[in-house]
């Protein structure tokens, strides 16, 4: 299905709160970093946009996701929520997993965001159980599974994926290639040129995509949930993109300069910009305007946030037993 | 009450639990029931809610998880528990900590359950005992059954526990007979049970250790007032019974299968010896297995692990000493 002008609006507004919330949660962490408190390990998607976004706006309310270390981007996309992300982030109270999770753990199960994962590929086997449960009671959600191209390395990912296509389970698993596991080459780590490739060996279908082309995503993935919807079991797509910031913050790394500009041409959020006013459907001052907007959703999160209580110690253990 | 087989017992809670609650379903290998727990599961309820799987312990493992975020109740059979090994990520590092980690949101209503133990002379990769291993993981509750009626009773709890729960059965224990009563029932987590009163010295034993224990105080009733307190489960660990047990007879003696380092018994010696000091008239002992892989011939295997006699010396050394 082919997103309508008001839907494509929806998708760069996402865009850019996905980059603006990376971008300033960087800049806090960083801040502190230098400051001598480190808050932990955080994990940003810039350049990635395009597949959050284009994925997730496929999908309705109940559906369900689960992402990866590298999941904010998913879970702005899906539709959580900004102020408790950035309030997670500073491990306070109101943070979307009152501060038991962190960047890699943010939950919103009546968003059907079933959590990140810290463990590389650990999401993989998971997805099959909402699906399965879908299956189960006979409705129509669908859970897509994030990961990355290091993940298809793990060996459950082998496993979900051929139980998936044994027991046409509606899932979609999508793969974001970006180029790299922390610093090593999607060449040294995966035996095959396209994650996609694989389906193949598992009997659904496969498909690569360019993954900084937000429409593209949008349709590929718009067919395979239809796909999975109408009872016709999984998909392995692939969304070929890259990765425009370090690993992990501020982490220091060596690519070459001339890759990284390759890329900056490519950047999923200025091809869309340019792609909408070529289009007619808005104009560069509109987006200007949107962007504004966004940047005041932002800076109300992280006034949200640093207001926000931290846990009291005393509940340190509330959240361990259901009763 | 009725005199039943350990496997039946098994089998009677999985029954009733599926005809309850049609969320309650089983995953796992040969759905057609290798030990006979899941005997006639799979032609009763169909293979929608006995789904035999690929041998895939990570895939349907975390298949489980997923489906009881989604609010479906599984129990994934392991067909030895030595093959959680397999499928430890998904127990250890998900099924543990996803609620905790959401912040309380989510509820992981699932029950993972197969046999171990040893009798079998199947060697180190079939014989292994894993309660030490969960019960380390904070997020997870461990259940060891020693008696017919209470394995019913708390795979029925279990099943409704709105928690990850390991449930950990002797395949020792399973062609035992004992009473179970009629009709429904259930035995709540978290309750030890005084299965024989003494006064000389309390023995806390675990599943297939009960029995040993059990024999040992009617072979000594005459000399020796032994009390066998039976934990049921691990976490949460009934520690008031144990701790009022000791205080009664000053004296504690803990028997496991599992490799004795750093095992349970340490543990139940850590509380009492932290709670009770002043009850103690004798120094705690601990009778485990052995620090070694199960060795597969018979002579080698029997001395890894207590029997009677062992148990029966080390209750005389702690009565003397
Ligand atoms: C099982 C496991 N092994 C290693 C790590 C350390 N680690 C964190 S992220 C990462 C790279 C993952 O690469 P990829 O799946 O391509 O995702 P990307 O970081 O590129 O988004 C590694 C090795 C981990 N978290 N989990
Ligand atoms: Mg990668």
């Amino acid at each position: 299905m082919k997103a309508d002008a008001d839907e494509m609006k929806e998708m760069l507004r996402l865009m850019y709160t996905i980059r603006q919330f990376e971008d300033k949660a960087c800049e806090l962490y960083t801040a502190s970093w230098e400051a001598g408190n480190f808050l932990g390990a955080l994990h940003p998607s810039n350049g990635q946009e395009a597949v959050a976004v284009g994925a997730c706006t496929c999908l309705n309310d109940d559906d369900y996701v689960l992402s990866t270390h590298r999941g904010h981007g998913h879970f702005i996309a899906k539709g959580g929520s900004v102020p408790g992300m950035m309030a997670e982030l500073l491990g306070k109270e109101t943070g979307c997993s009152r501060g038991r999770g962190g960047s890699m753990h943010m939950f919103d199960p009546d968003k059907g965001l079933m959590g990140g994962n810290g463990i590389v590929g650990g999401g993989t086997p998971l997805a099959l159980g909402p699906a399965f449960a879908a299956d189960y009671r006979g409705t129509q959600q669908v859970t897509v599974c994030f990961f990355g191209d290091g993940a298809s390395s793990q060996g459950p990912f082998h496993e979900a994926l051929n139980l998936a296509a044994l027991w046409a389970l509606p899932v979609i698993y999508i793969g974001e290639a970006n180029a790299y596991a922390v610093a090593t080459p999607t060449s040294e780590g995966v035996s095959v040129p396209n994650v996609a490739d694989r389906a193949a060996a598992y009997g659904c279908p496969g498909a690569s995509v360019d993954g900084n082309d937000v429409l593209a995503v949008h349709e590929t993935v718009s067919e395979a949930v239809a796909h999975a919807r109408a009872g016709k079991g999984p998909s392995l797509l692939e969304a070929q993109t890259y990765r425009m910031t370090p690993h992990c913050m501020a982490m220091r790394e060596s690519r070459e300069d001339v890759e990284l500009a390759e890329w900056r041409e490519r950047d999923p959020i200025t091809r869309f910009e340019a792609h909408l006013q070529e289009k007619g459907i808005m104009t560069e001052a509109e987006q200007n305007a949107m962007n504004q907007q966004v940047a005041e959703v932002i800076a109300e999160a992280v006034t949200f946030a640093e207001e926000s209580p931290y846990p009291d110690p005393a509940d340190v253990a509330e959240g361990l037993w259901a009763t | 009450m009725r005199e039943v087989v350990f496997v039946r017992a098994l089998n009677e809670a999985l029954t009733e639990e599926m005809q309850r609650d049609e969320n309650v379903f089983i995953v796992g290998e040969e759905g057609r029931g290798v030990f006979g727990v899941t005997r006639g599961l799979l032609k009763k309820f169909g293979p929608k809610r006995t789904r035999p799987t690929p041998i895939s312990e990570a895939a349907f493992t975390g298949l489980g998880v997923g489906a009881a975020m989604a609010g479906l109740r599984p129990v994934i059979e392991i067909m030895y528990l030595d093959f959680v090994t397999c499928c430890w990520d998904q127990i250890a590092n998900q099924a543990a900590k996803l609620r905790y980690m959401s912040g309380g949101q989510l509820r992981m209503p699932l029950v993972i359950r197969g046999q171990q133990g040893n009798l079998t002379r199947e060697a180190a990769q079939h014989s292994q005992q894993i309660e030490g291993w969960c019960a380390q993981i904070p997020g997870l509750k461990v259940v060891m059954p020693a008696m017919v009626e209470d394995a019913k009773g708390l795979l029925k709890s279990a099943i409704r526990d709105d928690n990850p729960v390991v449930f950990v059965e002797h395949r020792g224990l399973y062609g035992k007979k004992g009473p179970m009563p009629r009709g429904e029932y259930t035995t709540p987590l978290g309750v030890a049970k005084v299965q024989r009163e003494g006064t000389d010295i309390t023995v806390v034993a675990t599943a297939v250790n009960v029995h040993r224990a059990l024999a040992v105080a009617e072979k000594l009733a005459d000399e020796i007032s032994v009390e066998v307190v039976d934990p049921r489960t691990l976490v949460p660990l009934d520690t008031e019974t144990i701790l009022a047990s000791v205080h009664k007879t000053g004296r504690l003696l803990v028997v496991h299968d599992a490799p004795v380092r750093l095992g349970f018994g340490a543990e139940v010696v850590r509380i009492v010896t932290e709670e009770a000091f002043d009850a103690l008239v004798a120094a705690p002992r601990v009778l485990g297995g052995a620090n070694l892989p199960m060795p597969f011939s018979a002579p080698l295997e029997d001395v890894c692990i207590p029997n009677e006699d062992d148990v029966e010396r080390t209750v005389r050394q702690m009565m003397e000493g």
